[in-house]
């Protein structure tokens, strides 16, 4: 019964930030109620016992790219901008299909057959950490590397899209340096005596 | 409505998602819109495995919300590198601004 | 020699048309000329061969059409009558060709004009020499065709290519006659050849056809629709309105087929057909009537017209007329004599009148003329020679073939032939007063020109005299040379069977036995229209407009030609345009442009605009879309699945 409560509050809560998130005007708050979702979605992970997920959660949405996303949305210097008249139109008939979207997801739920999971399961009192280390080391290692590939081709791609030189920085290149020969640094000039 | 079960679960899964879909086209004001309505998207999927994996116990959903987390978080950074390229070279990310694909 | 005869003009309209430019213009000039002149000798030798020793050859060329039962070769058919018809073609063809090498001289296009006539020469050929009714109309096509291109030689003149048109769409309506006729005589005779026709007309004397639920006799028939024909080539009343306004060509194209040829056809064709006519008298009286009331028509209307050229254009009308009435009453011999005599000093006519034209600085009009005859002495002479032979003074060519006919006329006695000599001897009075009214209207009186004009009155250079001395040789001679092998006594050995007449028409025998007085009055007809022209237009210059004006109904009704051209175009002309405008607007435009290439071409314009709305650029609605599709992707899916 509190379970059920409690799920209702979190569920609440989420959806309500969900369509906080798409309809309000300051990007900025925008993302905040983007990361009460979050919370309040790890918080159902809790409650539904996978708690190294919710954990996962936090750190790494919350932590790292909601972060991601107010540092953007800082930097850019978002003006608050009014909705245009002119796409008003386009609001009911948005509205319609998505209802229509929905109305099916809900329709493949209550009609489907929900299948019994016949694969053996560990026991219940082991943790979820255990439970996943278990099981993504043996049987998805290699999935586990790729994905490791993912965030190396993201973390490259990122920096290549947004590096750019800034002139008048001085910077050192090692390889010229490394590669500077005697002769063009210095060049040996005969004095004759008595000259200034 | 007392007991939580299965079916709850997918329903607010399926509201969430339509919600990041909504986000993904009703908006008319800037593009970041747009990837924060896609991390919804992502989050109701993940809402959706992890109740299944819960329910039937089998902890496959979860190994894979796992990779999906992962997933999301490179694009979302790849997406916001790419706006962020994009405000230099045009000074705006309104909307309505982005049409250079007219035909 | 007789291919040579045919095809030699053809080569050298070849030539001269598609390498005028090459080859220059000078020496496509000489080049068709000196071919026409090589006919003109070869076709002279043939004639002569063959009024020595009779014999009527068939020379076969290739096989056209092998359709079942319906064959058709092309052969050259040379008998008496072909022959009369080859030197009188070639010889008049031959003047204008030289003619034309002066009168044209000023010109642009000489090649085109020199080939034109040229292939207006050897469709004529083709036309006289055609073995069997096809070929016939092969030719009879071909000079229509060409007629219409030396009519509207001129073409950026707008009367001009109206004119050329105008001939084209009437000879099209006679042609149109000719062509039932020849479905008619196919089915009736199985054959076109004439030969076999000939020789079956005699069977098939009582024999009818039904059409539409009538009965016809077929004979009549036969010989009414290949008339129709004849009236629209040879410009007879009621398809006789497009001669005047072929005026529009060139003068030495009205001297070779307005004067010579192509209106002639139609005499030919009546006499290439004689016997099957012999067995149509019905035919025959409409043909007579048809004549005698041309011929009058058209001397009436010559009478008012201030147009050089328009005068002895209806002066051809008219005697085409008594050709045709000749023939009506079954005197062909006489009617080919007059062919031949009117061939000569019609043309000569023409191309004097050309010449006249062309002095005065191509001047038309009458009333602007006069006054020239001491400056231009040679053309006057000569002009006065073709008028002599035309009103048929004795000793010049006329006077033998008009009164000819005349007599003939009279000694059918039938209504019809009675009713064709008084209508003819009036229009004989007609044509000597129109003919010496031309001459004294331009060459006497007082000189209408400007002083500029008169200053550059000249003699026509010796290219354009010498083929009117040649053809007023021809005007003078070729009555009394000819007199007696065409329609003498032995007529018939003459023409041998190129020409039939039946038993019971004996007109052309008893002609040479009429009365005196029938003999003398066209004569003294004439002598008194020449008084009478004298009276008008030297004496006393103001009498004509004071009967004019007097006689004001009567003279516009010749002036205006009958109304003729009014009445046709209310009839016909109007509803045809009206109907061929509806036809391009409707039909055309509307119907079939509209969903053929315009309405293809707009309907791609405007789907094309419609769907590019969808090319917004906008990502969002590309996003939108990619939703509807999935939308739709589940729709179909959970149907599918019976939920």
């Amino acid at each position: 019964m509190i379970i059920s409560l409690f799920f209702y509050l979190f569920s609440f809560i989420i959806v309500s930030c969900a369509v906080m998130v798409i309809s309000s005007r300051n990007p900025v708050h925008s993302v905040f109620f983007l990361i009460l979702a979050f919370f309040n979605s790890g918080a159902l992970f809790v409650m539904l016992g996978a708690e190294f997920l919710a954990m996962m959660l936090v750190i790494v949405y919350v932590g790292a790219v909601a972060v991601l996303f107010l540092f953007v949305v800082m930097m850019l210097n978002i003006n608050y901008s009014q909705i245009k008249d002119g796409f008003q139109k386009y609001y009911p008939i948005g509205f319609l299909i998505g209802l229509i979207l929905f109305i099916e997801i809900i329709l493949m739920i209550k009609g489907g057959n929900v299948l019994v999971g016949q694969k053996e399961s560990l026991a219940n009192n082991v943790p979820n950490t255990h439970q996943i280390g278990s099981i993504l080391y043996t049987d998805y290692i290699y999935i586990f590397q790729i994905s490791g590939l993912i965030l190396l081709v993201a973390m490259v791609g990122a920096i290549a899209l947004t590096l750019r030189d800034r002139p008048g920085v001085k910077k050192q290149n090692i390889a010229d340096q490394n590669a500077r020969k005697v002769s063009d640094v210095i060049t040996i000039v005969k004095v004759k005596k008595n000259e200034t | 409505m007392m007991i939580v079960s299965l079916e709850h679960y997918l329903c607010l899964s399926a509201i969430l998602f339509t919600l990041g879909v909504f986000g993904i086209f009703l908006n008319r004001k800037n593009v970041i819109t747009i990837l924060m309505s896609i991390e919804l998207m992502l989050l109701a999927v993940n809402i959706n495995l992890v109740s299944f994996s819960s329910y039937l116990n089998d902890i496959d959903g979860q190994i894979f919300t796992i990779f999906v987390l992962t997933v999301a978080a490179a694009e979302a950074a790849i997406g916001l590198a790419i706006i962020v390229v994009y405000y230099r070279n045009s000074g705006s990310i309104s909307v309505e601004d982005i049409k250079k694909l007219r035909g | 020699m007789v291919y040579l005869i045919v095809f030699l003009p053809l080569l050298g309209s070849i030539l001269s048309g598609f390498w005028g430019r090459k080859l220059g213009d000078r020496f496509s000039m000489y080049l068709t000329s000196s071919f026409l002149i090589l006919s003109m000798l070869l076709g002279w030798i043939e004639f002569i061969n063959l009024s020595n020793s009779q014999f009527d050859k068939v020379y076969p060329l290739l096989t056209w059409i092998e359709v079942g039962d319906f064959n058709v070769v092309w052969s050259l058919r040379y008998d008496m009558l072909t022959a009369v018809m080859v030197i009188v073609i070639t010889t008049v063809s031959a003047m204008v060709h030289v003619y034309s090498i002066g009168y044209m001289s000023h010109d642009d296009s000489k090649p085109r004009f020199m080939s034109y006539l040229s292939l207006f020469t050897f469709a004529m050929l083709m036309l006289v020499t055609a073995d069997n009714l096809v070929q016939l109309f092969f030719g009879w096509e071909g000079v229509g065709l060409a007629s219409y291109l030396l009519i509207g030689f001129w073409y950026h003149k707008p009367s001009a290519h109206t004119a050329a048109m105008k001939a084209f769409v009437v000879n099209r309506v006679g042609d149109f006659g000719f062509i039932l006729g020849i479905i008619a005589t196919y089915s009736i005779f199985g054959t076109v050849y004439f030969d076999e026709i000939f020789h079956d007309v005699g069977t098939l004397n009582d024999h009818s056809i039904k059409i539409i639920g009538f009965y016809f006799n077929s004979i009549e028939l036969i010989s009414i629709l290949l008339f129709i024909g004849a009236m629209g080539k040879s410009a007879q009343l009621g398809l006789h309105t497009w001669l005047p306004d072929a005026m529009e060509g060139p003068t030495p194209v009205s001297a070779l087929i307005h004067a010579a040829t192509m209106v002639t056809a139609g005499v030919f064709l009546v006499c290439r057909i004689s016997p099957i006519l012999e067995y149509a008298p019905f035919a025959l009286d409409i043909i007579t009537i048809v004549g005698a009331l041309t011929a009058i028509f058209a001397a009436t209307i010559g009478l008012t017209q201030f147009d050089i050229k328009k005068v002895i254009a209806y002066s051809t009308c008219s005697q085409l007329g008594y050709m045709f009435f000749a023939a009506g009453v079954s005197a062909y011999p006489a009617s080919m004599f007059h062919l031949t005599t009117h061939a000569f000093f019609k043309a000569l006519l023409f191309l004097g009148a050309g010449s006249v034209i062309h002095a005065m600085s191509n001047e038309q009009d009458m009333r602007k003329m006069g006054g020239i005859w001491k400056k231009i002495p040679i053309t006057y002479t000569l002009m006065w020679v073709g008028s002599l032979a035309l009103a048929g003074i004795p000793f010049f060519s006329g006077y033998y073939s008009k009164d000819l006919i005349l007599e003939a006329a009279w000694a059918a006695s039938s209504n019809s032939g009675y009713f064709a000599f008084w209508l003819g001897a009036i229009a004989a009075f007609l044509t000597a007063f129109y003919s010496w009214r031309l001459i004294f209207l331009t060459f006497h009186g007082k000189a209408n020109a400007s002083n500029e004009v008169m200053s550059h009155v000249h003699e026509s250079p010796l290219v354009m005299l010498l083929p009117l001395f040649v053809l007023g040789i021809g005007a003078v001679l070729s009555g009394w040379i000819f007199y007696e092998d065409f329609v003498g006594h032995h007529w018939h050995d003459f023409w041998g069977h190129s020409i039939y007449i039946s038993d019971t028409n004996k007109a052309l025998q008893l002609a040479h036995y009429v009365p005196s007085w029938v003999k003398l009055l066209p004569v003294l007809l004439a002598v008194i229209g020449i008084f009478t022209a004298y009276i008008f237009y030297i004496v006393s210059p103001n009498l004509p407009s004071v009967i004019a004006k007097s006689l004001n109904p009567i003279y516009k009704l010749f002036y205006n030609k009958w109304y003729f051209d009014e009445l046709y175009d209310y009839l016909f002309v109007k509803s045809f345009v009206k109907l061929g405008y509806f036809f391009w607007k409707s039909g055309d435009e509307n119907t079939i442009d509209r969903f053929g290439p315009d309405g293809i071409s707009k309907l791609a314009k405007n789907i094309s605009s419609k769907s590019v709305i969808l090319q917004s650029g906008y990502i969002y609605h590309y996003a939108f879309a990619m939703l509807i599709g999935l939308v739709v992707l589940l729709t179909w899916i959970l149907m599918g699945k019976g939920i």
